[in-house]
C-alpha cells in the first residue's frame, strides 16, 4: 500500500540558505501525524516546501503516489493537499462567508454549498458571523475560519501549522478536540505543533525535527517513554 | 447672477464628463488596490485606446460605439500581456521597480505615438457629434449622455465583478493577503494580470465613449491621468464606490468652476477640493476604516 504522503530525503530552504537537510516521513490515510520541534527546526519550511510555496532543492514528495516535488502550488491544492498556515492568513478585508467561498476556489467548487453546510456544522460560531469581516474576528474565531477555509477544498490531507499559537488554554483544548473529531470523521491530518502534550494526545505517530532533519520518529507512547528524548528535544 | 438654467446645464454637462473620469479612475483604482502599484502608464494607455478608436473609424469606418466590442477585449489582452510579460518580470517583487517600469512604458508609448502619428490633434465626425437632447430644459450633447450612461453601466458591471464573482473575491483577497491566497490555490500572477487587463479594458470603454466629443493626440492622456489620480485619492485609495462618486463630483466641480472662472481656470476648483480633503479627511471621502 502506498502512503498518502511520502516525503523522501527532502532538501529545501529559502533562496540559497538550506534549511531542510534530507527529511523523510510518511503519512497514511486516516492518520494524525504530529511534527514536533523547537522554533527554527524547519517545521514551517517543510510545510511550505511540501505545499509548493518554496522550491525543493532535492529529494522527492509523493502525494497519493504522484510526484509533486516540483508541482505548482495551485496544482498541489487541486490535488487535495491543503495547508492551514501558521498565523491563519485569513483574508481580513473579506467577510467570513467570502473567506470560506474562496476556500473552494481551486478545488471543490461544484460542491460549495454542501461544504459550507459541513463547515457550519463543525463551527457553529462561524454561521453566526457570515457577514462579519474576518479581520474583526477574535484569534480563536480566525483559527476556526482558517481551518474551515481549508475544509472547503475537501482536503485529502490537511496540514495544520501551529493551530494553537496565540490561543487561550481553553480555546487550545477546543481546537485540539476539533482536530481529533475531524480525524475520526476520516480526515488525514499532518499536525505541526510546538504544543507537545496536546499534540501527542491525539496523534497516532510523531516525528521530532531538529536542525532541518528528523531526530526521532515513533508512537506517542515511545516518545513519552524515552526520558532522554523528552529532555533533549521536547523540554518536558 | 447666473441663470439657474445655465447652472443646471453646466452641472449636467459636468456629470457626463465626470462619469467618464470615474471610469478611468476605476481602472486605476483596481490596479492600485490589488497590485499596490501606481500605474503611470494609465494615461498613455488611454491615449493608445483613443488612437485605436480613431483608426477603427478612419479605416474600416467603424462607429466609436461599435468599436466597444473590439477595443474592450483588445485593451484587456494588452493589459494582461503587459503585466505578465513586462511589468511582472521587470519588477522582481519591488514596488518602486514597478513604478519606474510603468513610467518607462508611458514614455515609450507617448514617443512611439509622436513618431507614428505626429503631434497633430485628431478628431472624428459622426452624424450625432453635434446633436443635442433636452434634459430638464437643458440642452445636453447626445454623445455625452451616451457616455454618461455607458460609463455607469461599465462601472456597475465592474462593481458586480468585484463583489460577486470568485475572480473579484480573489482580487480583493490578494490585495491584503497574498500568502493566504496562494494557499487556497489562487494563481496570484494570473490574478495580477487579470486586474491589470480589466483596468485597461475600462480605458478601452472610456475611449469609445470619449472620442465622439473629444480629440486624440500623443499627450491626450496626461490631463486625464492627473484628474484620475486626484479622484483615486479623493475617493480613498482603492475604494471603488469612492472612485465612482469622486469622478462624478470632480466632473461637476470642473464644469461649474469653468462657468464662474472661465474655461482655463475651471480646474482650480478640483484642486481646492483635493487640498481640503487632504487636510481634513486624508483617508479620502470613502476611505477604508483603518
Amino acid at each position: 500500500m502506498t502512503a498518502l504522503l511520502d516525503i523522501d530525503r527532502l532538501r529545501g530552504g529559502y533562496g540559497r540558505v538550506q534549511v531542510l537537510r534530507g527529511v523523510s516521513m510518511t503519512i497514511d490515510a486516516g492518520e494524525i501525524v504530529a511534527v514536533l520541534g523547537a522554533n527554527g527546526a524547519g517545521k514551517s519550511t517543510l510545510n511550505n516546501t511540501v505545499s509548493g510555496l518554496y522550491p525543493a532543492f532535492g529529494g522527492a514528495v509523493r502525494f497519493e503516489g504522484r510526484d509533486i516535488t516540483r508541482a505548482r502550488g495551485t496544482d498541489i491544492v487541486a490535488a487535495g493537499l491543503i495547508q492551514v498556515p501558521e498565523g491563519r492568513r485569513v483574508f481580513p478585508n473579506l467577510s467570513v462567508l467570502e473567506n470560506l467561498e474562496l476556500g473552494s476556489y481551486r478545488r471543490g467548487r461544484t460542491r460549495r454549498t454542501q461544504s459550507l453546510e459541513r463547515v457550519f456544522t463543525v463551527f457553529p460560531r462561524l454561521r453566526e458571523r457570515t457577514a462579519q469581516r474576518a479581520g474583526t474576528l477574535s484569534g480563536g474565531e480566525q483559527q476556526m475560519l482558517a481551518i474551515g477555509r481549508g475544509l472547503m477544498a475537501e482536503p485529502r490531507l490537511l496540514i495544520l501549522d501551529e493551530p494553537s499559537l496565540g490561543l487561550s488554554p481553553l480555546l487550545v483544548e477546543e481546537v485540539f478536540a476539533l482536530i481529533g473529531q475531524l480525524n475520526r470523521e476520516g480526515l488525514s491530518i499532518l499536525l505541526v505543533e510546538q504544543n507537545v502534550g496536546q499534540s501527542l494526545e491525539i496523534a497516532h505517530r510523531a516525528y521530532v525535527m531538529e536542525n532541518g532533519a528528523i531526530a526521532f520518529h515513533g508512537t506517542p507512547a515511545e516518545l513519552l517513554g524515552n526520558s532522554d528524548l523528552k529532555r533533549a528535544y521536547l523540554g518536558i | 447672477m447666473l441663470d439657474p438654467a445655465i447652472l443646471l446645464a453646466s452641472a449636467l454637462n459636468g456629470l457626463t464628463t465626470g462619469a467618464v473620469y470615474a471610469l478611468i479612475a476605476l481602472g486605476l483604482t483596481l490596479i492600485y488596490g490589488v497590485l499596490h502599484i501606481i500605474n503611470f502608464a494609465h494615461g498613455a494607455a488611454l491615449m493608445v485606446a483613443l488612437y485605436g478608436v480613431y483608426f477603427l473609424h478612419r479605416g474600416p469606418g467603424l462607429d466609436p460605439y461599435l468599436s466597444l466590442p473590439v477595443m474592450v477585449p483588445a485593451m484587456f489582452v494588452a493589459g494582461y500581456a503587459l503585466q505578465r510579460l513586462v511589468i511582472g518580470r521587470a519588477s522582481h517583487g519591488k514596488d518602486e521597480n514597478v513604478l519606474l517600469v510603468t513610467l518607462g512604458i508611458a514614455i515609450v508609448l507617448e514617443n512611439l505615438a509622436l513618431f507614428l502619428f505626429k503631434s497633430d490633434t485628431q478628431t472624428i465626425d459622426t452624424p450625432y457629434t453635434f446633436s443635442t437632447v433636452s434634459i430638464l430644459g437643458a440642452m445636453i450633447s447626445v454623445p455625452k449622455v451616451v457616455a454618461f450612461g455607458g460609463a455607469l453601466v461599465v462601472a456597475a458591471l465592474l462593481l458586480l465583478l468585484i463583489r460577486r464573482t470568485d475572480l473579484g473575491r480573489a482580487i480583493r483577497a490578494i490585495a491584503k493577503e497574498r500568502q493566504g491566497a496562494r494557499l487556497v490555490g489562487i494563481d496570484v500572477e494570473h490574478v495580477f494580470a487579470m486586474s491589470f487587463g480589466i483596468g485597461l479594458a475600462c480605458l478601452g470603454a472610456a475611449a469609445c465613449f470619449l472620442l465622439p466629443t473629444y480629440y486624440v493626440n500623443p499627450q491626450v492622456g496626461n490631463g486625464f491621468v492627473l484628474i484620475a489620480f486626484t479622484i483615486v485619492v479623493l475617493g480613498g485609495m482603492g475604494s471603488f464606490a469612492g472612485a465612482l462618486a469622486g469622478g462624478l463630483l470632480i466632473g461637476v466641480v470642473e464644469s461649474l468652476g469653468g462657468l464662474w472662472l472661465g474655461e482655463s481656470l475651471g480646474q482650480i476648483g478640483i484642486f481646492l477640493i483635493f487640498i481640503a480633503v487632504l487636510l481634513f479627511r486624508p483617508q479620502g471621502l470613502f476611505g477604508a476604516r483603518a
